[in-house]
């Protein structure tokens, strides 16, 4: 498709599917428990991984109470400590990042942005969130079982995983947390399904691919990765499964334990790295990527201006996909594999590094002599980029298998990966929360509480992890609950371990604020106007503010335009809505 | 843009945008209006999709078969050996799993023409091949359960076996084991949407109990797609295990 075609045409060919029926919900538990309005899936994803990522914030704080300030409280043992952090990792990544990206943003804007009545299977998409919520139960009951959950680390990493030397390893806490895994991903995979599907099949008239909101594209390619990635956890996880109920020997090496031999023999441990690092990489991306798309559309509206090589854009996300299934092994480079696995997978991902790039420049000449309005969102979206390009720059040094080999297992490492997939997507998902909100409510949400939340975020997330990259140079290992006599760590170390945990704290309380804007907001915020931040895009344009159930009323909308016309010379106002056909000629209607 | 000197109707070069060849006809082809696979309905678009990252997991289940096959220390049983029927004092190596494979691979052919049947809205055709590939379906899970219990009463466990390395037992009842967990549900559904077609739900758009969506002939062929790729990846089990 050529740019004249993408940016706008008035030829639009009919509709080739008919209009779909819509269900209608009769009832309470069917319209708001048991709904199959994506909008509403949307909101229950949320609310459910905003829920259970309370938890794994609220693990943080005691985490960096331990680290911090040691023995000040003295239920935190060790074993204790090491359950917080796996569970604060696998919740940050699975239950709350994915799921609200994916889930969350997925649900919500796919239909309304491609313009559809609802995913093309609003049923299984249903069940996609209940299989979801049923996983984050599973997941909070492990905390009551007996040996409480598992310790393994967010890797759970096989034989000491389901050893009984580890918490929850040979009691039923690392059984539930397999279990849960599992059954998050079959829901997922109901999700993705919709997602795909919808994107692919379900567009408006006009909306071809090349129009898509970069939104929509990042969400769409990270649901084809994530159902691309997922069935190496779900194998790896069945297979581990086995190990612990079964005594299979998948990744189970022979083994002394306590003096005793045990009955497990011949298995690999390595070769659950392979399983575990094929999806976790491509899991890096399925976060990062909705972020990628989210961001574009935010910088472009509060800039006032057209995204920068759209076309690239979308080529750079696909290409960041399609890469990030070929990098894995950078994360094992101290796991013992051949060396030359190692200049290979040091080599493509460092080449990762150009897509993004071109991504990031994309950003910036984005914002270059833009009307650059600063707003929340905008505030929050300038955030991620310069926390991306940091974390991004710290990816170069590990990704290189010589710098990664001494700083492997360190605290540089948490600060890395805490900094590119933590706080930069983070600030990507409140920046889309402030400017969606009021497509969802109807209101606005608090602005001075929102800049509070802001700049205690982002300056206190910087306070939390420029000095941890420090800590880690200087060799301070990750997981440690407490640091000893090491000689090689000298005192500075524990005067920033109890600063970064003041900031922390910090940090953790703008989030209750957030949240309690967002609670007060629904009743109290401003009233918005119909299209608050005069966007192009056709979630805005629906008759109704908030959209109903089925999006559209009675008419479906048709699509004139890419959904980057901003600030065109010319024309009335500074932006043009994708289904506008523009200045028509005499005896037309607009539609 | 190149010139496609297609002949327009009203001669009017400008009335219609020259249509791009190359790399960039394949992107504009593919990111074209409304629908990216065009004739191709929502439903079926689904399975294929699904089917894709299902053979994802067959393919990493299958991966760490292989993985864990060639770094084990202690020798791999023999497969001719252990998947051997003994019928009237002769052995007949591999003639169980022969004749699973003839029975899948047939109930995918009833299959295919259940799907005929089904594009012809032949209503009792259809429900009656589907119901032969069900029976099909069926019988290859019941001779799979005969060739676990046989393996069981040979000694062969999830974590042990007396003729070689442990993973064998392992590894063979657990992708054998999902394998037929597909076929099973496989069998369920082809039940299920015998009855509706027997019942005419596709003649009469009959809505769903479950999902209050209009039942259509168009089913039948996404339960084809289901069936044959679960007998494709019987076509990798097979060669994997008993021909290795």
């Amino acid at each position: 498709m050529d740019e004249a075609n993408i940016r706008a045409s008035k030829d639009i060919p009919p509709a080739e599917v008919a209009d779909v029926e819509l269900y209608h919900a009769k009832s309470f538990w069917t319209k708001y428990v048991f709904s199959q309005d994506a909008k509403v899936i949307a909101i229950q994803y949320s609310g459910t991984a905003a829920a259970i990522g309370f938890v794994a914030l609220v693990l943080s704080w005691l985490m960096r109470l331990q680290l911090g300030f040691p023995g000040l409280a003295d239920f935190i043992t060790i074993e204790a400590y090491y359950q917080f952090v796996t569970i604060h990792g696998m919740i940050m990544v699975v239950y709350l990042l994915t799921a609200v990206f994916l889930g969350g943003f997925g649900n919500y804007l796919i239909p309304l942005m491609v313009g559809a009545r609802d995913m093309v299977f609003p049923y299984i998409n249903m069940l996609s969130f209940w299989f979801y919520f049923l996983a984050v139960v599973l997941l909070v009951v492990s905390f009551f079982v007996p040996g409480g959950p598992t310790g393994a680390g967010w890797t759970l990493y096989p034989p000491q995983a389901i050893l009984s030397g580890t918490p929850g390893g040979s009691g039923a806490g690392i059984i539930m947390m397999l279990l849960s895994l599992i059954v998050f991903i079959i829901g997922f995979t109901m999700g993705g399904l919709n997602y795909v599907v919808t994107v692919l099949q379900g567009r408006a008239r006009g909306m071809t691919l090349m129009r898509l909101p970069l939104s929509v594209w990042g969400i769409f390619t990270a649901s084809v990765m994530a159902l691309l990635a997922f069935p190496a956890l779900l194998v790896a996880s069945v297979m581990m499964l086995f190990d612990r109920l079964l005594g299979t020997s998948f990744f189970m090496p022979t083994l002394i334990e306590m003096g005793e031999q045990l009955s497990y023999g011949g298995g690999s441990p390595i070769m659950f790295q392979h399983l575990f690092w094929f999806f976790g990489h491509p899991e890096v991306y399925i976060v990062a990527l909705p972020a990628f798309g989210i961001v574009s559309d935010l910088l472009s509206t509060h800039a006032r201006k057209t995204i920068f090589g759209y076309r690239m854009m979308v080529w750079a996300i696909i290409g960041i996909g399609g890469l990030s299934f070929i990098v894995w092994a950078h994360h094992m480079y101290v796991s013992g594999m051949n060396p030359y696995f190692g200049f290979f997978f040091a080599t493509t991902t460092l080449i990762i590094a150009v897509p993004t790039a071109i991504k990031v420049y994309n950003w910036v000449l984005t914002l270059w002599r833009g009307d650059i309005h600063l707003t929340i969102p905008m505030l929050f979206s300038l955030a991620f980029i310069v926390t991306f390009v940091n974390g991004g720059l710290t990816g170069l040094f590990l990704g290189n298998v010589v710098v990664d080999v001494p700083l492997s297992d360190t605290m540089f490492v948490v600060a890395h990966f805490h900094m590119v997939m933590g706080v930069a997507p983070l600030m990507v998902i409140f920046g889309a929360i402030y400017h969606w909100y009021p497509n969802v409510t109807g209101r606005m949400l608090d602005e001075a509480m929102g800049k509070w939340h802001f700049w205690v975020t982002f300056v206190g997330s910087y306070l939390i992890f420029f000095p941890m990259h420090y800590v880690g140079l200087v060799g301070v290992p990750r997981r440690y609950p407490e640091l000893g006599d090491s000689a090689f760590i000298p005192d500075s170390v524990q005067m920033l371990n109890s600063f970064i945990s003041l900031a922390a704290f910090a940090v953790g309380f703008a989030q209750l604020l957030f949240i309690y804007n967002v609670i007060t907001s629904l009743r109290r915020g401003k009233i918005a106007e119909k299209n608050p931040w005069r966007a192009t895009t056709l979630e805005w344009q629906t008759p109704d503010m908030p959209p109903t159930h089925g999006n559209w009323g009675d008419e479906l909308p048709v699509v004139y335009r890419w959904p980057y016309d901003y600030s065109v010379p010319g024309a009335a106002e500074d932006f043009i809505a994708q289904n506008d056909p523009g200045p028509q000629p005499a005896g037309e209607t607009k539609t | 843009m190149t010139d496609t000197s297609l002949p327009t109707e009203t001669g009017d070069d400008q009335a219609r945008p020259a249509l791009p060849s190359g790399w960039a006809g394949v992107v504009s082809d593919y990111s074209s209006d409304q629908r990216t696979f065009k004739n191709v309905n929502w439903g079926k678009a689904m399975m294929w999709v699904f089917l894709l990252s299902d053979t994802f997991i067959f393919g990493t289940f299958l991966l760490a078969y292989m993985n864990a096959r060639m770094s084990t220390k202690v020798a791999w049983p023999n497969s001719s050996e252990v998947f051997a029927l003994h019928i009237g004092g002769v052995e007949l190596p591999l003639l169980l799993i022969a004749i699973m494979t003839f029975v899948l691979i047939s109930s995918s052919g009833t299959m295919v023409l259940a799907v005929n049947y089904g594009y012809r809205r032949d209503r009792k055709m259809t429900a009656l091949f589907m119901l032969i590939t069900a029976v099909l379906g069926a019988s290859f899970v019941g001779m799979q359960v005969f060739e676990w219990s046989k393996l069981i009463e040979e000694g062969v466990r999830p974590w042990g076996n007396p003729m070689g390395a442990p993973q064998f037992g392992a590894i063979f009842f657990m992708i054998t084991g999902f394998h037929g967990t597909h076929v099973t549900i496989g069998v369920i559904f082809l039940l299920i949407y015998t009855r509706k077609t027997w019942r005419g739900d596709f003649d009469t758009e009959r809505r769903g109990y479950f999902t209050s969506q209009k039942s259509k002939y168009e089913s039948i062929e996404i339960m084809g797609l289901y069936w044959h790729f679960v007998d494709l990846v019987w076509v990798f089990i097979f060669a994997f295990f008993y021909l290795w």
